[in-house]
């Protein structure tokens, strides 16, 4: 089974800051990281391969400050790495960033399996992996929390509204699954060390793809942001409560009962 | 040729209506009733599209809630969602009619079907959008979406070419209040579902219920995980609605129509019950419209602290169980 998952690395979002004057995000003292859905991707590969064999290539679109994260999925257990890289790609939405992703996908050649992560943390548009899906012309299972391959045939726990479906479909198949739908596993320390000092990730150009250069980056682009703009946080009081737990549980109470007596009277 | 001019046959907001269970999903009504709004500012109709297998009632109830034009596609291979048959469909009733907008609900089979849907019109798409606007003089449609665990607002547009497609997050908007002397064209149109290459072959579904329109929300983080079933107790016992943060979600303690926060469900509760949680931004962003929040966290610093009403600084092995029994104590009294 030849599986490529498609990761992205995003800035931790707590270490994000918004300039009211600027009206930017100010990014420069935050730490990255392999976005979270995209590790239980990876996760759920490697368990693939170890059940049925085969290989896992890890695909990311972005500037080379990725390819340490690259090595650290390779560390996780991947076989080999692809960084999609040009100045070209830069400001791309969904549109562009699914149209490259696919095209890298298509040189890599025969697949069976790509799997993403739902959404990413920093943009959470989840727009990339049904756009992927369109591009290459294979069928989609989005949502997904659980897996299994019985010969031809994969069949998916996908997530709807008040519960889940069982999908069936066969390769080749694209599958976004859920935060939190497994365990990632740390990488392992070796592989690590191989990784950083002699792996050689596969590096590749707009050109190298020979893609439509109107439909890459931000002329590529079907939307613009205008503007960015702050909710402002909400006032809380923050009082303290004190005097032990039946106090504490008193009050609550109260507070209870000032809601449910607010709505009789209404 | 001016941009204005290029689009001008593309006129009027489509609006995707989901359903289930022989009913307009609610946040179909609630995009109705913005499309309405959107569509005095533009001088323009709203029409509704729905896909599915005997669903003609449901066409009158969305001229009710504000379509003009309803286009009906009926097939026994749209009975149950599959995003290939439901793009093949939607793509050529888009196609056919030139809406210069289309709205979906950002469930999951909206987002679905919308990301695949963009790519094949060729044109842009903004998910999750809790604000919907019209820049009048431009007719250009303007949406807010929330970014980097919801403190930021983005607000796009798409320019450059139609529809102009989003996804909207529910709860945003209100229902419309239903008008049933409305009248409105009912239509059907072609359904040529094409080539299918998913299955659903069983599905499980519940009627979660809608913790969104709660009054009161008992909501246990991963320091409640261990007494999960006193918050239960307890929220029983005060007839309130419970949610979990994300970790809980995760181990599966409820699924993910009852997680608090912007990877799950956002909730405007007149009082929320936070237990537990340790007040990461995913989450707070989630009780923002709260009215008032409690929160309880044995430990002070907890970032919880700055974004609650009332902070209560204790132990929820001690505390719960005087919740409970308390609560119980005024559940026997009345």
């Amino acid at each position: 089974m030849r599986i490529v998952v498609c990761m992205k690395v995003v800035p931790k979002t707590e270490d994000v800051r918004f300039d009211p004057q600027t009206k930017t995000l100010d990014r420069s003292g935050a730490e990255s990281e392999i976005n979270q859905p995209d590790k239980h991707a990876i996760e759920l590969a490697l368990q693939l391969r170890e059940r049925h064999g085969g290989e896992v290539l890890l695909l990311a679109m972005g500037p080379s400050f990725f390819e340490p994260y690259l090595r650290l999925g390779i560390a996780m257990g991947a076989d080999n790495a692809f960084l999609l890289s040009d100045k070209a790609f830069a400001g791309a939405d969904t549109y562009p960033t699914s149209y490259t992703i696919a095209s890298a996908i298509e040189k890599i050649g025969r697949f069976d399996l790509i799997i993403c992560g739902e959404e990413s943390s920093d943009a959470s548009t989840g727009q990339v992996p049904p756009g992927v899906a369109e591009w290459l012309g294979i069928p989609q299972v989005t949502y997904v929390s659980q897996l299994s391959v019985d010969g031809d045939v994969v069949r998916a726990k996908r997530t709807v509204k008040g519960g889940y479906e069982i999908v069936e479909a066969s390769f080749p198949l694209l599958v976004s699954v859920e935060l939190g739908c497994n365990s990632p596993r740390f990488p392992d320390f070796r592989r690590k060390r191989w990784a950083e000092k002699e792996l050689k990730l596969t590096v590749w150009s707009a050109a190298d793809l020979g893609i439509d250069p109107l439909n890459i980056g931000s002329k590529g682009s079907h939307t613009i942001v205008e503007e960015l703009v702050e909710l402002p946080r909400p006032a809380r009081r923050m009082l303290r409560v004190s005097g032990g737990v039946e106090d504490e549980a008193g009050l609550i109470l109260q507070k209870i009962k000032e809601v449910s007596s607010r709505n009789e009277q209404s | 040729m001016t941009e204005a001019a290029q689009f001008s046959d593309f006129r009027g907001i489509m609006v995707y209506l989901e359903h289930s269970d022989g009913k307009l999903e609610r946040v179909s009504l609630e995009l109705l009733g913005r499309a309405r709004e959107l569509a005095e500012v533009l001088g323009a109709d709203v029409t509704g599209a729905i896909l599915g297998h005997d669903v003609g009632n449901l066409a009158e109830e969305a001229v009710q809630f504000g379509a003009d034009r309803v286009l009906v596609a009926d097939a026994s291979a749209l009975e149950q969602y599959t995003t290939e048959a439901f793009c093949n469909v939607l793509a050529d009733v888009v196609r056919a009619r030139r809406p210069e907008i289309l709205l979906l609900g950002a469930t999951h089979d909206g987002r679905d079907l919308a990301g695949r849907l963009a790519v094949r019109l060729k044109t842009g798409l903004t998910a999750h959008a809790v604000q919907v606007d019209i820049e009048p003089a431009t007719r250009l449609l303007i949406c807010g979406v929330p970014a980097f665990g919801g403190s930021i607002i983005a607000r796009c547009k798409c320019p450059r070419s139609r529809p102009q497609m989003a996804t909207v997050r529910p709860g945003i908007f209100p229902v419309p209040t239903g008008d049933p002397l409305r009248r409105g064209v009912i239509e059907m149109v072609q359904a040529n579902v094409g080539q299918v290459r998913t299955r659903v072959i069983e599905r499980s579904v519940t009627t979660a219920a809608d913790i969104a329109r709660a009054e009161i929300v008992v909501i246990a983080g991963r320091g409640a995980a261990t007494y999960f079933d006193s918050v239960r107790k307890f929220a029983d016992s005060i007839g309130s609605a419970v949610g979990v943060t994300r970790p809980l979600a995760d181990r599966e303690f409820l699924s993910r129509d009852y997680q608090v926060g912007s990877t799950g469900v956002a909730i405007a509760p007149k009082l929320a019950i936070v237990l537990g949680a340790s007040g990461a931004a995913h989450f707070v962003s989630g009780i923002r419209e709260a009215e008032t929040v409690i929160s309880v966290n044995k430990d002070p610093e907890a970032d919880i602290t700055s974004n609650a009403d009332y902070v209560v600084v204790d132990d929820l092995g001690r505390l719960l169980p005087a919740l409970v029994s308390k609560s119980t104590q005024g559940v026997r009294d009345r």
